[in-house]
Order: C-alpha cells, then sequence, then structure tokens
C-alpha cells in the first residue's frame, strides 16, 4: 500500500516540529533547574563575602572577581591581536598561500579542544615559564583560546562594511589606515563587539584550560602572579568533591546568568547590526 | 625627506602581520611542547605498548591508553547516535518549516544552548541522568550510555548551525524546480535538498564528533572513569581527555610525559577529523 505523499508530508512536519520544540526544551530545564534550585542560595552576602570551609559556607566574592579579571584581562589581550589580525586579512592582502597559511593557523587553533589548551599553558606557561598557577598563565592561555572567534567575527564584521565608504575616504585624501581607523572599525564596530561578548562567554564558562593554569586557590588574586579560580573551577570543585550542593547550585546560578546575559546581549548586537545592512 | 605619512603606514602593516603570524606562532608552540613533552615516551616505552597496551598504571611503567582510545571513540559514536538525527531534525525545521518569528526565537535559544559550561552539563547529568540510567537500567549509572547522552546534547548547537547552513545555502531554485514537478515539502526535502545539502551537513556530524571526543570536565563528572574497555553501555569508562584531566594535577616524571603522550594521541585524532570536515567536504562544496 502507497501513503498519500501529503500525509507523510504532514507527518514529518509534526515530528520535526516536536524535535525542534524538544531541544529548545532541553535549554529551558537546564535553565529552569538550576534557577529552582540555586535562587534561594543567592544574596547579596553569597556575592560579597569569601567561602569559608572549602566553600562549604560563606559566599563566591573571590571567584567572582577571579573570573572577571581573567575575562578582562584575556579580552585584552585578544582584541588587539585579533582585531589587527582581521584587518591585515582583509584590508591588506589578497588571498595568497600566506592568507591560506594563517587561516589555517586560525582554523586549527579554533578545533584545539580545551583540554589541550590546558596542557600547553601548564606545560609552557606555568612549568617551563616558571609562571606556576597563576593568573598570568590563565590570561595568556585564554587569549590564545578566544582569539580565533575574535579573528573569525571581527573578519566578518569588516568584510561587511560597504566599499563605498572606503572609495570616499580614499576621494577626501585619506591614508589606508586612516580609512581603517576612522571609517572601516567604527563601521565594524557592533560586529567586533559581538565576538567580544561570546569570547567574554566562552572564558566565564571554560573549566579544563583554566584550572591547569590558574589553579584553584580560593584566596583573592591580588597580583598577576597569584593563583585564584573563577565560578566555573569553583562550582566543578564544590560538585565533584561533594564540598556543598546548596553552595554549587548557587555558583551555577551566577555563572550561569552571567553567561546567558553575556551572550543575549552578544546576539542583540549582531541582530541589530544584521538588521541596519540587509 | 620620507614622508611621515608613508612611514606610519608601513609601520601599521608591519604590525598587523606581526599581529597576524601570532596565530601561527601559538599553534606552533601549542604543537611543539605538546609533542615535545608527548613524544619521548613513545621512542622510550615503544608505541605499541603505549597506543595498543591495555594496563595503565603510570608509576609502574604500564603506558597503555588502548582503553581510552576506545571509550573515547565510543562515547563520541554514541554521542552521534543522539546527536545527529536530532540536530539535522531541527536544522531542517528550522531552514524549511518555521516561520521568521518562529526562527527568531529558536535559533538564538540553541545557540545560548551552545553558551551552557560543561561543567554544567556534567553537574546536571550526575544529577538527573546518572540517578535514571542507575534506577531503570541497572549498572552505577556512571556510564557509557549516560556519558553519551549529555555528550550528544552538547553537540546539538554544532550540529544544528552547520546543517542549518548548509540547508540554508541551497539554491532557490531547487525547491521551485521540485516543486513544479508536484512533489510535496517533504519529498522536495528528502530528495532534493538534504542530497544537495549533504556534504556541509556530513561536516556538521564530524565537527560534532571532534567536539565530543574532546569534551573533558562533564566526561570526566559522568562517565566513571574505570581503566578497562567497557562490554556494555552500562559500564563506566574513562576516555582521553578525562585520563589526562584527572591526573595531570599531580603526576610528575614519565607519569606526567605519559599525559602528555595521551595528548598527542588526541590531538591527532582531532586533527584528523578536523582536516576531514574544513578540507575534504568543503572542497567538495566548493566544486
Amino acid at each position: 500500500m502507497r501513503i498519500n505523499p501529503r500525509i507523510t508530508n504532514s507527518v514529518v512536519r509534526w515530528l520535526l516540529n516536536a524535535q525542534a520544540y524538544f531541544t529548545v526544551g532541553i535549554l529551558i530545564v537546564i535553565i529552569a533547574i538550576i534557577f529552582v534550585k540555586g535562587f534561594p542560595q543567592v544574596n547579596f552576602a553569597f556575592i560579597l563575602s569569601f567561602p569559608q570551609d572549602m566553600g562549604r559556607h560563606g559566599g563566591i566574592f573571590p571567584a567572582i572577581v577571579g573570573t572577571i579579571q581573567l575575562a578582562l584581562l584575556s579580552i585584552l589581550l585578544a582584541t588587539p591581536l585579533g582585531v589587527g589580525t582581521a584587518i591585515f586579512l582583509t584590508e591588506y592582502t589578497r588571498e595568497s598561500a600566506f592568507t591560506k597559511l594563517i587561516r589555517f593557523g586560525v582554523e586549527s587553533l579554533a578545533g584545539i579542544p580545551s583540554i589541550l589548551y590546558g596542557l600547553f599553558g601548564f606545560i609552557f606557561f606555568v612549568i617551563k615559564l616558571k609562571m606556576g598557577w597563576s593568573l598570568l598563565a590563565g590570561v595568556l592561555t585564554l587569549t590564545i583560546m578566544i582569539l580565533p572567534t575574535i579573528i573569525r567575527t571581527s573578519e566578518e564584521a569588516i568584510r561587511s562594511v560597504p566599499r563605498q565608504l572606503r572609495i570616499v575616504s580614499y576621494s577626501l585624501s585619506a591614508s589606508k589606515w586612516e580609512t581603517i581607523k576612522k571609517v572601516v572599525l567604527p563601521a565594524a564596530m557592533p560586529g567586533i563587539l559581538t565576538g567580544i561578548m561570546l569570547s567574554i562567554g566562552r572564558a566565564v564558562g571554560e573549566t579544563a584550560a583554566i584550572i591547569f593554569t590558574m589553579g584553584s586557590s580560593l584566596r583573592l588574586p591580588l597580583s598577576l602572579m597569584d593563583s585564584g579560580r573563577t565560578m566555573a573551577v569553583h562550582f566543578y570543585i564544590l560538585a565533584r568533591e561533594g564540598i556543598s550542593m546548596e553552595k554549587a547550585y548557587g555558583t551555577a546560578v551566577v555563572l550561569v546568568l552571567s553567561i546567558l546575559f553575556i551572550n543575549i546581549i552578544a546576539y542583540y548586537i549582531m541582530n541589530k547590526t544584521i538588521a541596519r545592512y540587509s | 625627506m620620507i614622508d611621515r605619512t608613508v612611514l606610519k603606514e608601513q609601520f601599521v602593516k608591519w604590525v598587523l602581520i606581526a599581529f597576524a603570524l601570532s596565530s601561527l606562532l601559538f599553534l606552533f608552540l601549542i604543537f611543539a611542547f605538546i609533542l615535545g613533552e608527548g613524544l619521548p615516551l613513545f621512542l622510550k616505552v615503544g608505541v605499541k605498548n603505549i597506543i595498543f597496551g591495555m594496563k595503565w598504571a603510570p608509576t609502574k611503567g604500564y603506558f597503555g591508553i588502548f582503553p581510552m582510545i576506545i571509550s573515547s571513540f565510543l562515547v563520541t559514536f554514541g554521542a552521534l547516535v543522539i546527536g545527529a538525527p536530532l540536530g539535522l531534525s531541527c536544522a531542517i525545521y528550522l531552514s524549511e518549516y518555521s516561520g521568521k518569528k518562529m526562527k527568531m526565537f529558536l535559533k538564538p535559544a540553541i545557540e545560548l544552548l551552545a553558551g551552557i559550561p560543561s561543567v554544567v552539563f556534567g553537574f546536571l547529568g550526575v544529577i538527573y541522568i546518572v540517578p535514571i540510567v542507575r534506577n531503570y537500567l541497572g549498572g552505577s549509572g556512571f556510564s557509557l550510555i549516560s556519558t553519551s547522552l549529555v555528550l550528544g546534547v552538547m553537540i546539538l548547537p554544532t550540529i544544528i548551525s552547520i546543517s542549518f547552513d548548509a540547508l540554508v545555502s541551497v539554491p532557490k531554485t531547487y525547491r521551485e524546480a521540485s516543486a513544479a514537478m508536484g512533489a510535496t515539502k517533504w519529498q522536495t526535502i528528502y530528495k532534493v535538498i538534504i542530497p544537495s545539502a549533504k556534504s556541509g551537513i556530513l561536516a556538521s556530524f564530524i565537527l560534532g564528533m571532534g567536539r565530543a571526543i574532546g569534551e573533558t570536565m562533564a566526561v570526566i563528572m559522568i562517565a566513571g572513569n574505570a581503566l578497562k574497555i567497557p562490554t556494555s553501555i552500562l559500564d563506566p569508562l574513562r576516555t582521553l581527555t578525562g585520563n589526562i584531566a584527572l591526573e595531570l594535577a599531580y603526576a610528575t616524571g614519565d607519569h606526567r610525559l605519559a599525559l602528555f603522550s595521551t595528548g598527542v594521541v588526541l590531538m591527532l585524532i582531532i586533527m584528523i577529523l578536523n582536516y576531514i570536515a574544513n578540507f575534504g567536504i568543503k572542497r567538495k562544496i566548493a566544486k
């Protein structure tokens, strides 16, 4: 018996629909669980006080500070490097063997899993360069890790700046760098910002690469050579060593909320840019 | 006298070239240091005894990681069994069926799923998936199937977004031609659109595999980390990534070198997967 194609069509449509909602449902369930279990733990004292007894009591203030330090410093290093690379790839060369080589490098960096970054950061920064488990080693490792994201998004953003803008600038006798600095970069800024926000999100959620470079000291890192821990690492240690499920959920809420907030801003900026250019 | 503007232009250009080269430098350093630490042990103990060795007791001179290689592939395959059909279905729904408003809601939601840190996935896996597996299927719950389930969800965003791009880039004229022949939407999708987007869809599966095989934190929390080849889906296992993450903090001497050897094997697998996805398949698309 042959099934009417129209019936198959509606059945499939329904099935695909269900699977799409199922996927989004997973996201909603994850967020809901974290919020329902974690929110009762979170208050000002939790955010602003120091942990006591390995995190069994008290708050997560050093972990929050450590996360912010790590994310901001990595972005500070990765942004000029990444945007500079993107400018070079889009404005200063044609496609050649050299650009292909650089693109290969960027693609390869993007494909390396974070545990290998951890392994590399551990042997290179922590051991060979004698930084020890420190904020600096974490920052440098993370900088390399987020570089590909910043390069890719910046390159796309710079490419989407209309050619006419550049031509007008040149016709006013601006030099190449002046054109880039005053015309191209401002126009590409929203796209670049999206990349930066996504990278911050990645930095905040990263664990494997950080735990072996920045270490997991519970003290507040006061210098670049101090060890510290991020919220993600703190959460991992609380959960894995079964120190305190309540505090783990509480940390998870702050962690997931910050990442959602950062990523939503990123998509908001991106959508606005897309709307402007299309 | 040299014009100052010209001088500045030249200076900027060289600085930018240096920036661009930094990515290559970093890649080189990563390779050099992981290989530099990882290869000596291969020479000392023998490639065969590491890659095909069954016993891992690094403080007693046994560096076999064969069970971990197999386990890594098993969880990756398991993740794909769960993630590939679900991810492809979502991509098809997004590109072919959903309205504009629905897309505006679903796409960002799926991208947000990609932002959830792997420790959170691991934690929820331990709290919810592991007990369910233990109570309904048996075993300890820390198992191949629990790990595959969680990894399957974690690779969804990769599979969906890359398959989606491949499906969307199928020319509109194909769809119109098929519709003009009287085909229903689903007939068009599975006879015209999926075959044309085949290489992109395959690339999404392979990149998803890369993501799964490289995943660490979620895996060490759920997999149980036992040192043998699992014989059932309810057995615990230890992956290559897990092996590194579990022991790096306290390993010294040959033990530490052995973890870098594990890293070398992992890097090799990832490179092969990325090569297939980026070059083998993308080149076909270009044609």
